[in-house]
């Protein structure tokens, strides 16, 4: 099993090297930098423009570019924003970084608490009332868009019943302690709920499907016909065999845990990376894409790498190859 | 036949309400007992009601399948309409069962060790201590060599004929007065097959079991078993000791399955085959069930199901052919 890790881990560091040569090559191909398409100070000589970009070194070759870029990542230097005057990107992901992992994991645990429950059940029931009914909500929430559902609890449960706040973290920095984190969970519960919309959805799909699929399986007979009672058969033979196929989907959700809010947090206008990865594309701050970009794909790697591990902790036929 | 029965099935019809709302008579109006040390085979094709009967008999019909009519008697007592948490104490326990698939009949994420001693601990409340230890003498009765290190095992690292017996040994685990095989040994080798057969045999005589053994192959009947139940179409078509069924067969479905089979005393270039296939069980005919392809079909076999009739000896043939020799 540790060989398989091990194993599992070396495999790892050729691909974070294949992202970071993805990140930089298509940041890279992208037009432009930080100095066009800006309303340039007409005072200012052109000719301090082309300094600072050789000071930058944006005219250096593309593999000395990349070299640098690397030099500085694996000291932990990510570079400095050109946007915001060069603070550090390091400062500026960090303050945002929170924010967004809190909302990733406050939706997946609603997502989770949510949809492994109601896939069981439907499972255990299929073509019940309740069965029906789930599968109609999971195939609307499928098919909604994130930003449209976003809008519409705005609109219903900020506006409307004003039970919920529509935007930000926190409604102001008075309040700390609990106090605070209530205020923080409060304004977590429409962007998460919004985020994990299509999660519940498919977790719940799958959940269903694989129960499903292990309860008419031969071992299930086997452990009836031991006399092991429903209870035993569903949530010790049948529970960690469904589950197997849902931590692929959770190796892939990781990577989402970060990259999937940034629509939801424009709509909720959340001090999120979101917005900040919109933000700096827009203002074609190449050092924060690229960090950004990089953090996204190492959670992903990261998601997958986690998913293969915990694969051979639960099904032992994976242990010994 | 004093002592009295283990299981007794009488007139036990177990159908299944399919979509079309046609109704699959899987299982119809079968009688048949088992008694103590005895070894009865139900032969027949696939889709003869033969696993059906089975699952009847521990109660694990899932729907659209139900038991519509007919008693299951273990020891006297009634199996039919008894709840499932009342069968959990009597699946495993009484009646043990060894399926078709050993490849896929066990848990893959869970040790064989675990498997054993879950139903010794469900069963015999004992402590995990000592059902450790009972299973690996289990483990050692059924033929495993290094039973301390199988119990660590998991069923992907053992071979079909060692699953086989894992099964066994968790079937045995709770000494049950029952033991069903059904077609024990059809996923596994020839020469595995006989190891398997011979070890159902020897529990069978240590602990004095019935053992109700499903088959289709006739080899494995003239080798183990006392009684043979025939089926056909969901109803059982003949039934009688071994020696009967091989020496005078009565009916012509049981005459065509022993016709089928090579024979070493007789040379002949081509074997007998039953003409035609099964009838689905939502279509049989409105007859006998073997009308649509028996050879001395008669015009009333067409319009009537005919009756099983049994002779003083026990042996019983559903067939209009021996109506009148009864009479």
């Amino acid at each position: 099993m540790y060989k398989y890790i091990i194993r599992r881990i070396l495999v790892f560091i050729p691909m974070l090297f294949a992202l970071t040569v993805m990140v930089f090559a298509l940041a890279q191909a992208a037009p432009g930098d930080p100095f066009t398409g800006r309303m340039l100070d007409p005072t200012v000589n052109p000719e301090v423009y082309q300094q600072q970009r050789e000071a930058l070194g944006l005219n250096d070759p593309y593999p000395v570019q990349y070299m640098n870029w690397m030099k500085n990542i694996l000291q932990g230097d990510f570079g400095n924003s050109i946007y915001y005057n060069g603070r550090s990107v390091l400062e500026l992901i960090s303050q945002r970084f929170a924010n967004t992992l809190y909302l990733g994991l406050f939706s997946l645990t609603i997502t989770l608490v949510v949809s492994i429950p109601i896939g069981i059940y439907s499972a255990k029931k299929p073509y019940s009332i309740l069965d029906y009914a789930t599968t109609g909500f999971g195939f609307l929430g499928l098919a909604i868009p994130n930003f449209f559902f976003g809008l519409i609890a705005i609109y219903i449960f900020a506006i409307h019943f004003g039970w919920f706040p529509s935007q930000g973290t926190v409604s102001s920095n008075d309040v700390t302690g609990f106090a605070e984190l209530i205020d923080r969970l409060h304004h977590l519960v429409l962007p998460g709920i919004t985020l994990g919309l299509a999660g519940t959805a498919t977790y719940m799909r799958y959940m269903r499907s694989e129960v499903l699929d292990v309860l008419g399986s031969d071992y299930i007979r086997t452990a009836k016909a031991k006399g092991m009672s429903s209870n035993n058969v569903l949530y010790k033979h049948t529970l960690r065999n469904a589950l197997i196929p849902i931590i692929t989907l959770m190796g892939i959700e990781f990577g989402v845990l970060v990259s999937g809010a940034v629509i939801t947090e424009q709509v909720f206008n959340f001090p999120g990376l979101g917005t900040l990865f919109l933000q700096s594309i827009t203002n074609r701050d190449y050092p924060v894409i690229m960090s950004i970009n990089l953090l996204f794909g190492v959670f992903i790697l990261v998601g997958n790498l986690l998913a293969d591990i915990f694969y051979c902790v639960v099904d032992p036929r994976i242990r010994y190859d | 036949m004093t002592n009295p029965a283990v299981l007794s099935v009488e007139d036990l019809k177990t159908y299944f309400y399919l979509e079309n709302s046609n109704i699959a008579k899987a299982v119809d109006r079968v009688n048949f007992s088992i008694h103590p040390g005895e070894t009865v085979a139900l032969v027949g094709e696939s889709g003869s009601g033969k696993s059906i009967t089975s699952l009847s008999i521990m109660q694990l019909i899932d729907k659209p399948g139900k038991i519509v009519n007919g008693s299951i008697q273990l020891e006297g007592r009634e199996l039919v309409q008894l709840s499932n948490r009342k069968m959990t104490k009597i699946r495993g326990k009484e009646v043990g069962m060894i399926f078709q698939e050993p490849m896929t009949a066990l848990n893959p994420v869970y040790t064989i060790g675990n498997q054993i001693i879950e139903v010794l601990r469900k069963h015999k409340k004992i402590s995990k201590k000592d059902a450790r230890k009972q299973a690996i003498e289990l483990l050692k009765t059924v033929g495993f060599p290094r039973a301390e290190a199988t119990m660590k095992e998991y069923p992907h690292q053992l071979s079909g004929g060692m699953r086989q017996r894992v099964m066994i040994a968790i079937a045995i685990s709770c000494e049950p007065k029952l033991l069903i095989a059904d077609e024990p040994t059809t996923a596994l080798d020839v020469t595995i097959q006989a190891q398997i057969l011979d070890l159902i045999n020897e529990m069978k005589k240590k602990f004095n079991m019935a053992v109700l053994l499903i088959t289709h192959d006739l080899g494995v009947v003239a080798e183990y078993a006392d009684r043979v139940l025939v089926m056909y179409g969901g109803q059982i078509v003949e039934q009688g000791t071994k020696r009967q069924l091989f020496k005078s067969a009565k009916h012509p479905y049981t005459n065509g399955l022993l016709e089928s089979l090579p024979s070493l005393d007789q040379s002949s270039d081509r074997l007998g085959t039953i003409k035609g296939t099964v009838p689905a069980a939502d279509n049989f005919p409105e007859g006998c069930r073997f009308s649509t392809r028996c050879p001395h079909v008669m015009e009333k076999c067409i319009k009537t199901n005919p009756d099983i009739l049994s002779d003083d000896s026990g042996h019983g043939v559903r067939c209009f052919l021996y109506e009148e020799e009864e009479k």
